[in-house]
């Protein structure tokens, strides 16, 4: 662990410091008035804060750093869209096709039930007129 | 990189279904979204399979992008989410990789900061320390410090609240300036 020592008379130790440092380098977090005084007045703090400022610096310069990919993404990346366009036309297709068939069993078994009834309808009346 | 006009008549096009103006867009972008796709995920074969999945993810939902953030933006956003999902597969079954407590320890003979005064080789050295970092505190950093994303898109796109990833991003920050500028207590807790 680091140390706990106090500097000046604002109250708040490094290791509260440290804390926070990492939040406020950047304008995330707003430093207490405490801290602000004590990093004014405390050597290591603000070693410690240059530091953090050096990382970001960095950090943002890796932002103009490109890795080029091995050769062939491009190819790859349109050939899984055009692959992913297939399958959902497929898939479009397979399931028309599903709701074509359900709907043909659909009106078959329609078809049967109302030839049911029709043949019912002229047995009953087949027998009325013998009777 | 494509300029911004060029880069909105290409949107506009791909949007209307125009598939050359998207592999244009792909082509322009590529380099940068691998990039991030290699950071966030520190090995070829996945960056590979994260920059593919994003790509394809942005054809099928490109009607809903609005043209409000640069292309490349909003590919950043998907790319996360991406690499999020892959590092989530990956670390299933091997819970080290999901802890943000691993100590990094450099070992090598050179670790006084007085001897890396080149900014070429303070950058290789925060590369290092950004794939020794664990995952879900490198994407944080990377996302935030080196891609400027906003804390909510970070939060968003990794699915963790805004509060939870400031902590992981402050945590990342730590650790870092930890390992490139130790203290001699640091160092002796390194050891």
């Amino acid at each position: 662990m680091r140390s706990s020592r106090y500097f000046g008379t604002d109250g708040v130790t490094c290791d509260e410091v440290a804390d926070a440092l990492p939040g406020i380098v950047d304008g995330d977090d707003v430093a207490d008035l405490d801290v602000q005084r004590h990093v004014a007045a405390c050597l290591r703090c603000q070693a410690e804060l240059v530091q953090y400022r050096r990382l970001l610096r960095t950090l943002h310069q890796l932002r103009t750093e490109v890795l080029e990919p091995a050769p062939g993404l491009v190819p790859e990346v349109l050939a899984a869209i055009e692959a992913a366009g297939e399958r959902r036309a497929m898939h479009h297709l397979l399931s028309g096709r599903r709701v074509a068939y359900v709907s043909g069993i659909a009106a078959a078994t329609a078809a049967g039930a109302a030839g049911a009834i029709l043949a019912s309808r002229a047995r009953h009346r087949r027998v009325r007129l013998a009777s | 990189m494509v300029i911004p006009s060029e880069e909105a008549r290409l949107v506009a096009a791909a949007k209307a279904g125009d598939s050359d103006a998207f592999a244009e867009l792909v082509r322009a972008t590529e380099a940068d979204i691998y990039t991030l796709a290699y950071r966030l995920t520190g090995n070829a074969e996945d960056a590979r399979d994260v920059a593919q999945e994003a790509y394809l993810r942005a054809f099928r939902s490109l009607k809903k992008f609005r043209g409000d953030a640069r292309f490349s933006t909003w590919m950043y956003r998907i790319t996360a989410n991406c690499a999020s999902t892959q590092l989530t597969r990956r670390s299933k079954g091997r819970h080290e990789e999901l802890s943000d407590d691993d100590t990094i320890v450099d070992e090598r003979p050179e670790s006084d900061p007085e001897t890396m005064a080149e900014a070429g080789a303070m950058r290789d050295r925060v590369t290092e320390a950004l794939g020794d970092l664990p995952p879900i505190l490198r994407a944080v950093v990377v996302l935030r410090d080196v891609y400027d994303l906003p804390h909510e898109a970070i939060a968003s796109e990794l699915g963790i609240s805004e509060s939870a990833a400031k902590v992981r991003l402050h945590r990342a920050r730590r650790k870092l300036r930890e390992r490139l500028f130790p203290t001699g207590e640091e160092k002796a807790r390194a050891v």
